[in-house]
């Protein structure tokens, strides 16, 4: 097993309701939904944010679209307006999320490196696009 | 089976207030559309909205969409193209009249029918409806809505398709609401074309998420993509997503061809799950549609086709949007540089709040941030680095009166010349005080809702 940084792995999508921030986490690799699944728990999500989430998070899964979604309450220093954060609306809280380090095979290790990072040649390459 | 085939093309034009301006023109000279849809409002808007009103009875809409509307009003109707809008924000009456004077304006006048939708409006019968029983209680936290009533500004029921299938029937070119749900200003025109009753839960369930995949504008067609975001091509122009739905409520996503941007199953996924609750419940006023019955088949050529789509009967309570005043506050910037940045910029936030102590000011809240380093991941981004080559500080204050804020937004200047060395970025002048309006979500039962929507239809 080896441990790569959840970037690699998946993408991501964060919005708000109010003071909780949704953050949508979409594997790159459907094959890979059973791994986010296992490793990506509310309580190791919970952990990793920290102080950065006052209240409960819960998960939702939809295996139908290769996805998790996590609800952050209390996340956004009471959202909307009354914020006093840069990002009041979490429009970049999933990014976040990213950084989480998670438990893959070392052939899924292997698979993923550099995936979900632009490349150092950027633009002018153009890798395989998701189907 | 004469809907056997039919396709209905309902076009996203905006995704909020401040969108692309020229995305609906793209709409509607770049092929063929049926419907534009039109969303301005997000919760924060309505309190936006609701401040302008304040200040002018005749505002409190969106008042990009008159003079979009001037622009493309003799095309739309030249094409068929119906135009389906929440723009209206706290004061449809007025974005109507307004959009009915731009018409004439445009030359459209005796050629089109403009619609209005009222009625979501609850701010008259507040008292009435507190003192029937009807407790609005903050669907987060619990609390009665008579815990804020005197300092309430805005209630806004989020309203449904029917007054919008309504003023179709009416023959309505253009409709106008105030908080209609984002969705419904798709799946509207859905249901008038398809004549889909409200027991036909599939179908407006998979026109639910054809809203859904509407409502943002061009985060479903490759803008805010996370996904290979270095390769989408020619965002510059990007085009907007079309939902091309048949009569059984499947549909594909696509956009114009030889527009900008990409879909992909990535990109529309990635929508889907924006601002997503829980998947199985996504309640609207018409339908609670279940995303995880989602079927997506990404037929290349920006073609997504989306299928599969359950949905169970909608429930007797509609969503209200109430704005309460909640105080003021103010963000003051300063820019610090190398060497030492983030040092310099932590020394000077203490420095101001030793002062605004000293003040014996009281904030209900106050939040340094370093934009640069941790003003987005917070404590994750860890300790910043001494060679850091430059960094924002930015401070937020928060409190019940007005006269603290505004105190501390005349202590940020004074810091460039008293405080660390190495800053600038002052030019901008003092920070902005701020009135808040929060947002107090709340549930009412639809019956005491809805018998007082009215549709007008008129011609310009």
């Amino acid at each position: 097993m080896a441990r790569v940084q959840l970037v690699h792995v998946a993408h991501t999508r964060s919005g708000d309701k109010g003071d909780t921030a949704n953050v949508g986490v979409i594997a790159y690799d459907s094959e890979h939904y059973d791994l986010l699944c296992s490793q990506l728990t509310a309580d190791r999500v919970k952990a990793h944010f920290g102080s950065m989430v006052r209240g409960d998070v819960e998960r939702f899964e939809l295996p139908n679209l290769g996805a998790l979604n996590f609800l952050l309450h209390g996340a956004l220093g009471g959202g909307g307006t009354m914020s006093l954060m840069n990002d009041a609306q979490g429009k970049v809280f999933s990014t976040a999320l990213l950084r989480i380090e998670i438990e893959v095979p070392d052939e899924v290790a292997r698979a993923v490196q550099g995936r979900g990072r632009m490349p150092a040649d950027g633009a002018m390459r153009r890798s395989e696009r998701t189907p | 089976m004469s809907d056997n085939g039919r396709v209905v093309r309902v076009a996203s034009g905006q995704g909020f207030w401040g969108d692309d301006l020229e995305a609906p023109v793209r709409q509607v000279e770049g092929g063929p559309i049926d419907y534009l849809m039109l969303d301005y409002l997000a919760e924060v808007t309505m309190s936006i909205m609701q401040k302008q009103r304040a200040r002018d009875p005749n505002a409190g809409y969106a008042r990009d969409f008159v003079s979009l509307m001037q622009r493309i009003f003799p095309a739309c109707i030249k094409q068929g193209v119906r135009v389906v809008t929440n723009a209206g924000g706290v004061n449809p009456r007025g974005c109507a009249e307004a959009l009915a004077e731009a018409g004439r304006t445009a030359g459209v006048a005796g050629r089109a029918k403009v619609g209005l939708v009222t009625g979501d409006d609850l701010m008259d019968r507040l008292d009435s409806l507190l003192g029937e029983g009807h407790e609005l209680r903050h669907m987060e936290t619990g609390a009665p809505l008579c815990e804020v009533r005197e300092r309430v500004q805005s209630a806004n029921a989020y309203i449904g398709a029917a007054p919008i299938v309504r003023a179709l029937e009416f023959g309505a070119d253009v409709i106008v609401t105030g908080r209609s749900t984002d969705t419904a200003l798709t799946y509207g025109p859905l249901m008038h074309e398809f004549g889909w009753a409200v027991d036909d839960v599939d179908q407006i369930a998979a026109g639910v998420v054809a809203g859904h995949i509407n409502e943002c504008g061009a985060q479903s067609t490759g803008g805010n993509c996370m996904i290979d975001w270095w390769q989408v091509p020619d965002l510059a122009a990007v085009g907007f997503p079309i939902v091309e739905v048949g009569a059984d409520g499947a549909f594909v996503v696509t956009k114009h061809h030889g527009s900008g941007g990409w879909v992909t199953r990535a990109s529309v996924t990635e929508q889907i799950l924006y601002e997503m609750g829980d998947p199985t419940t996504y309640i609207t006023p018409d339908v609670i549609a279940d995303f995880t019955s989602i079927q997506l088949d990404d037929q290349g050529d920006d073609r997504v086709r989306v299928h599969g789509i359950t949905g169970r009967a909608r429930t007797d309570f509609l969503k209200v949007s109430i704005a309460y005043s909640a105080g003021w506050k103010a963000t003051g910037t300063l820019t610090y540089s190398w060497p030492d940045a983030a040092a310099k910029a932590k020394a000077a936030d203490r420095v101001l709040r030793e002062r605004l102590d000293r003040l014996g000011l009281r904030f209900d809240e106050m939040r340094t941030e370093l934009v640069g380093w941790d003003s987005t991941h917070g404590a994750l981004a860890g300790e910043p680095p001494a060679d850091l080559p430059e960094v924002q500080l930015r401070v937020g204050v928060r409190a019940d009166e007005r006269a603290s804020v505004e105190r501390f937004t005349r202590e940020i200047a004074p810091l460039v010349l008293t405080g660390p060395p190495s800053v600038t970025g002052f030019a901008g002048g003092r920070p902005r005080v701020q009135e808040i309006m929060a947002y107090w979500p709340a549930l009412i039962e639809r019956s005491v809702v809805e018998p007082h929507l009215v549709v007008d239809v008129k011609e310009v």
